[in-house]
């Protein structure tokens, strides 16, 4: 297979991918909308992982941290004077961001930058840990930036949150920035700082012998997932349009590590693939939550009960399937078509 | 502020900090094994709270009874977690063993939300735990001196265990080197289930007087404990049972002193266990009485 020939089909499914999102935000229901907007954003959350975890082996908790950046200053951003002049009863929103109401572009650019500078900060310190430590302290930064939102109160609103921001993320908001994600992601694992953070992940002091930067790599990594991570947050703000410090807890940083985990680490194509399932499984399994009737016996609802189920999966995996859906190997075209190959032969034999 | 109120502040703080070196120690014993930091501590300390909570709601038993099954019933749930979760994870690379403890965390935290449902449930505080002593001025309550009191006992008594007897000996032998302490004849399943056990007796005992301290059961109460033993743990220096004492009683008095000096950073107070972790692994990544760790393979 040439080169060309996978170039020009990515593009192609590109093309037709547009085509359904088009297709989707004419068409389908607000509810199954919003569900593909989640998977989208799920994705950008899992990739933004995998380029930390998977690549470069730093085992980070602190998405959520990174998720609640990105949704606070887009909402703050985009949120309307008169609407924060409303939910800021406690104290009043202070000066320059009450009066402001930006677009949503420039509003989610802003966003993202601010949490890649955060990750930037918060990286110095918590790079230079190894494994575990370096989970905890992440996840240590995460749940201080949620105090931090508790206890903002004139900035962030804090317990009370903001609501009525402007429900801005369309499927193409989404689906751009998880493909925009993917394919930074992508080329930066295929490039030559790729090869180096997969040396580290391997072995950092073989690494460091060969002339690899550890400190420098694992920063940019850090840093651009984190700026990524953010982007992602800013879209879900305004998709989910009511948000409140909680809501971005440590059980959020769990939830993407679920993803990741369920679809192989190391791999984007298991991501995409894990948030799909993910994303769809909680919704599809929502009867399990509401009391069941077989015949004549009737067994209670309990909420909660979609969770436990998770819990269980996510252990059974990781206990017994350690690869995940699809260890660490990508789609490739080629794959693809050496797969579909024989089949074609098949027909024209007997054709 | 008065020398009443300071020693009012200050035995809550060493009640709050014994609490949390109970908690520590069976963190610290674990990660010195097994290099695993066990998320699972705070759910298992959530899980003997509700026990002892439905032993005295549900089944009526008598608070002593009840609480005193709670703890057995705690020492076999850390037991199975670990033959569960971790056992078969020994030879993995160690992130997968730490991905399965925040699996069993997430796991017992659902469980415990539908079992025990989301709404907060009132601990029982049994009326001898409940009275006000004047101690030369100081009013404080009896549960406070009880807490402090059984803290050292059980404190005291790891010590034993742990320094003193032959199973505490084959403890620290494990912690040291698997591989030698296995060719020397140490059954190590067997020292690493006893570890999680004892752990969890510990954390059990905590989470008892907890209840009763805040009398409010919920399924998550766990986890904010646990984080925060953990990183008494680390202050301590991670391994060592001292520096998990020390460090639970320096969170435990730091936190109730910072409130007490400075009330307008009360909001922050959960803050101050993180800012202490981050300058302690800045500045002294061993920790205060840690030993340098090398990996292990």
């Amino acid at each position: 297979m040439r080169k060309e020939t996978g170039r020009v089909l990515t593009a192609i499914s590109l093309i037709v991918l547009f085509l359904l999102l088009w297709w989707a935000e004419r068409h389908l229901d607000p509810y199954l909308r919003r569900i593909l907007n989640l998977i989208a954003i799920n994705i950008i959350w899992a990739v933004t992982f995998t380029l930390i975890y998977g690549y470069t082996g730093q085992f980070s908790l602190g998405h959520a941290g990174f998720i609640a950046i990105g949704a606070y200053v887009t909402a703050l951003l985009t949120l309307a004077p008169a609407q924060k002049e409303q939910s800021f009863f406690l104290s009043p929103c202070i000066w320059p961001l009450s009066t402001i109401q930006w677009p949503f572009l420039p509003s989610l650019i802003v966003a993202a930058l601010l949490a890649g500078v955060l990750g930037l900060l918060i990286g110095i310190p918590s790079l230079q840990l190894r494994g575990d430590y370096m989970a905890l302290v992440t996840l240590g930064f995460a749940e201080v930036i949620r105090v931090i939102n508790m206890n903002l109160q004139s900035i962030t609103n804090g317990s009370l949150g903001l609501k009525g921001i402007p429900a801005y993320t369309s499927l193409f908001w989404s689906w751009g920035c998880a493909i925009f994600t993917i394919s930074i992601v992508w080329m930066l694992g295929h490039s030559s700082y790729g090869r180096a953070f997969k040396a580290i992940r391997e072995d950092e002091i073989a690494a460091e012998t060969t002339g690899v930067s550890i400190f420098y790599h694992k920063l940019m990594a850090f840093t651009i997932a984190a700026l990524l991570t953010g982007l992602g947050g800013g879209l879900f703000a305004n998709l989910i349009s009511t948000i409140d410090p909680n809501l971005f807890s440590f059980l959020l940083s769990y939830q993407v590590v679920t993803i990741v985990v369920l679809g192989g680490v190391g791999s984007i194509t298991g991501n995409v693939l894990a948030s799909i399932i993910y994303v769809s499984l909680f919704e599809l399994l929502r009867p399990i939550d509401q009391p069941m009737t077989f015949g004549s016996i009737t067994i209670p609802g309990c909420p909660g009960m979609r969770m436990v189920m998770f819990s269980i999966v996510f252990l059974l995996v990781i206990l017994f399937y350690r690869r995940g859906l699809m260890g660490s190997n990508e789609f490739s075209w080629r794959w693809l078509l050496s797969k579909l190959q024989p089949i074609f032969r098949r027909e024209r034999q007997e054709g | 502020m008065s020398l009443d109120m300071f020693l009012q502040h200050l035995a809550n703080g060493i009640s709050l900090g014994g609490l949390y070196a109970l908690i520590a120690i069976g963190y610290t014993m674990v990660y010195g094994i097994l290099r695993l930091i066990n998320f699972a501590h705070g759910d298992i300390f959530m899980m003997s709270a509700y026990m002892a909570f439905y032993g005295t709601s549900l089944f009526a038993l008598p608070w002593y009874v009840s609480f005193g099954l709670a703890i057995p019933l705690a020492a076999i749930l850390g037991m199975v977690v670990e033959r569960v979760a971790y056992r078969p994870l020994r030879d993995a690379p160690r992130i997968s063993a730490l991905i399965s403890a925040i699996g069993v965390s997430l796991l017992l935290e659902n469980v415990g939300i539908v079992a025990f449902g989301g709404r907060p449930k009132a601990f029982p505080r049994p009326s001898l735990f409940a009275q006000e002593w004047n101690l030369g001025g100081v009013r404080i309550l009896s549960l406070t001196l009880f807490i402090i009191v059984i803290s050292c006992v059980l404190l005291v008594g790891v010590f034993y265990l742990v320094y003193r007897t032959k199973t505490g000996r084959a403890m620290r032998a494990v912690a040291w080197d698997f591989e030698v302490a296995r060719l020397m004849g140490i059954n190590i399943n067997q020292v690493i289930s006893l570890t999680f056990a004892m752990g969890s007796i510990l954390a059990a005992a905590g989470s008892i007087m907890w209840g009763m301290k805040f009398p409010q059961l919920l399924p998550l109460m766990g986890v904010v404990p646990g984080l925060k033993c953990f990183i008494a743990a680390v202050v301590g220096g991670i391994g060592s049972i001292p520096g998990a004492m020390l460090g639970g009683f320096l969170l435990g008095v730091g936190e109730i002193m910072i409130v007490a000096f400075f009330p307008e950073l009360a909001g922050f107070k959960y803050a101050f266990a993180y800012l202490a972790l981050i300058l302690i692994l800045l500045l002294k990544p061993t920790g205060l009485l840690g030993r340098v760790v090398e990996e292990k393979a």
